[in-house]
């Protein structure tokens, strides 16, 4: 058998992508949380129960009204966006004015709220969410077996993270955003729409919460408590690439996932301790985060 | 020149910052293809008046009609699409846009604009450097592409905030030129100068402020007049 640094390849490279997939899911969460951060300045706390709000919307549709994994793909994402919109108009829009802390405090809170009306009606325990048949089996990579949802969950986060960052970067909606994370009243005062785009940014960046809700789904179990057990790695995270840098947060996120991945290689013990030893090295020589400005 | 109707009327304009009064009813009239400036020292309430005119300062109380339409009401990004482009004193050039998606940025409210290739004919510099980031630009580059982005957009009338402040002699040359062939192209100005020599070459009217409110208004003819006076209260 192959071994690499003392350890079977096939085991290597299994923990390799285990790591790239969570990568992929934080990659994702922190991406949106970036996007609504740079716009908003509200550290949005609900960003994991929207990521659990989607994989339940997907799991819902299907139980309810037999509506499969592929049209859910889109709905999910749909429907936590909107949900996202009508949140920040009938709240989250009143408290910009007010110390940022009010608009943490109530996200917070909603996240709590979230979670649990799923707990009160579908307890803790995981529902599994079958992977579609499309993209059931595996695919021999010669050295390993790569199943294939594992593997279309790779590349659709490559596509949702560089679709937004090309968004943000390279359009025209995106420079209004830009500008307006710089000097939002300035932009309006040109003519802009301010108060709809940040309307609308809540609602993109809350659907990509939804959007990796129903890829996680099939990988994960769809329980009340898969967002808040995956939020904390992924402030983390946003520590530890910065706050507000859209490229900073994709990168960052599948760098962590993937040190994740060979920690349980090699240190199996600090695996699900690696990411916040990485957020406090990171804290003490560059408080800003690796791809944050300086202040 | 003072045909019909005011293009811009300000009337009774007060305007606070939190608790502090800085506009103690501001009256100043603006007609179409006039250059007006305001002259006043540090301090006074000019860039204050630009603010609450544009709608960035909305603790303001008195008259601000534009083209016969009531802008009290307006909320800030309707203001823009009455045909008022806004140049800010501290130019407002965003360090995350390109020279380009900053000159995109402001959007068309009107018809009559000129277009990309035009701007880029009266600014050739910001063609060559269309690709840079916007504040990589010089101060009086910033300067142009800070006036260059709204000539896009078809607005009838410009308020421009000292765009000669902290500018090399040549720079405020060719922003003179700039002004004069906007005059002869039709634009509307109310121009904030510390310049006084720059101001009394390219207005046609001037107003004068002192505490917040409007004390005097002439004509450019009777500058050598009011010399006396400027001196007193610019100390120039
Ligand atoms: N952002 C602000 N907050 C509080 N007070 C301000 C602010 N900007 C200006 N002021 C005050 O308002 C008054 C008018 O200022 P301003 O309009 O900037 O004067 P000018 O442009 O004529 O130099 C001044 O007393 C100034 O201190
Ligand atoms: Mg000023």
């Amino acid at each position: 058998m192959t071994m690499i640094f003392g350890i079977p390849v096939q085991a290597f490279l299994g923990q390799l992508l285990v790591g790239l997939i969570n990568g992929s899911f934080y990659a994702m969460l922190s991406l949106g949380l970036a996007v609504i951060f740079g716009l908003l300045r509200v550290i949005n706390f609900a960003h994991g129960a929207q990521y659990m709000l989607g994989a339940f919307v997907g799991y819902l549709l299907l139980t309810h009204l037999g509506i499969g994994y592929w049209p859910a793909l889109i709905l999910a994402p749909l429907i936590v966006g909107v949900f996202g919109i009508v949140i920040e108009r009938l709240a989250l829009s009143r408290l910009y004015e007010l110390d940022p802390l009010y608009g943490l405090l109530f996200t917070f809170g909603l996240a709590l709220v979230l979670e649990g009306i799923f707990r009160y009606y579908y307890g803790v325990s995981g529902n599994p969410y079958a992977v579609p048949p499309l993209l059931a089996g595996g695919t021999n990579l010669g050295f390993m077996l790569l199943p294939n949802y594992r593997g279309w969950v790779v590349v659709a986060s490559l596509i949702v993270c560089f679709g937004t960052w090309a968004l943000i970067e390279k359009t025209r909606l995106g420079s209004y955003l830009r500008a307006a994370t710089e000097n939002p009243r300035l932009v309006q005062a040109f003519g802009v729409n301010v108060p709809l785009l940040l309307t609308l940014t809540y609602g993109l960046g809350s659907a990509l919460a939804g959007l990796a809700g129903i890829l996680a789904a099939p990988i994960y179990q769809v329980s009340p408590l898969m967002g808040s057990d995956l939020i904390i790695v992924v402030f983390a995270v946003v520590v530890v690439g910065g706050m507000g840098s859209i490229l900073g947060a994709i990168v960052t996120g599948y760098m962590l996932g993937l040190a994740e991945g060979l920690t349980k290689v090699f240190y199996p013990e600090a695996s699900n301790l690696v990411v916040f030893v990485i957020m406090a090295i990171v804290l003490l020589v560059r408080p800003a985060g690796l791809f944050g400005r300086d202040a | 020149m003072t045909s019909a109707a005011p293009l811009l009327t300000v009337g009774g304009l007060n305007a606070w910052y939190g608790e502090g009064h800085a506009l103690h009813g501001v009256d100043l009239e603006v007609f179409s293809g006039e250059t007006v400036t305001l002259l006043g020292r540090n301090g006074v309430g000019k860039t204050t008046t630009l603010r609450a005119i544009m709608g960035l300062i909305r603790k303001r109380t008195g008259r601000i009609a534009f083209d016969g339409k009531d802008l009290m009401r307006l909320p800030l990004h309707r203001t823009a699409h009455q045909g008022i482009g806004f140049v800010p004193e501290e130019r407002g050039i965003f360090a995350t846009l390109t020279v380009d998606e900053n000159l995109l940025l402001p959007p068309v409210v009107a018809e009559g604009g000129m277009s990309v290739e035009e701007i880029f004919d009266l600014f050739p510099n910001l063609k060559e450097r269309r690709n840079s980031p916007g504040t990589r630009l010089s101060g009086g580059e910033q300067q142009m592409l800070a006036i260059a982005r709204m000539l896009r957009t078809g607005v009838k009338m410009l308020l421009l905030d000292e765009p000669t402040e902290g500018l090399a002699p040549v720079i405020v040359q060719r922003i003179g030129a700039l002004l004069a062939t906007l005059k002869k192209r039709g634009m509307t100005i109310l121009l904030v100068e510390q310049n006084f020599r720059f101001a009394s070459r390219v207005a046609d009217r001037f107003y004068l402020m002192e505490h917040g409110k409007v004390v005097a208004g002439f004509p450019v003819g009777e500058l050598p007049d009011r010399m006396t006076q400027l001196h007193e209260v610019l100390g120039v």
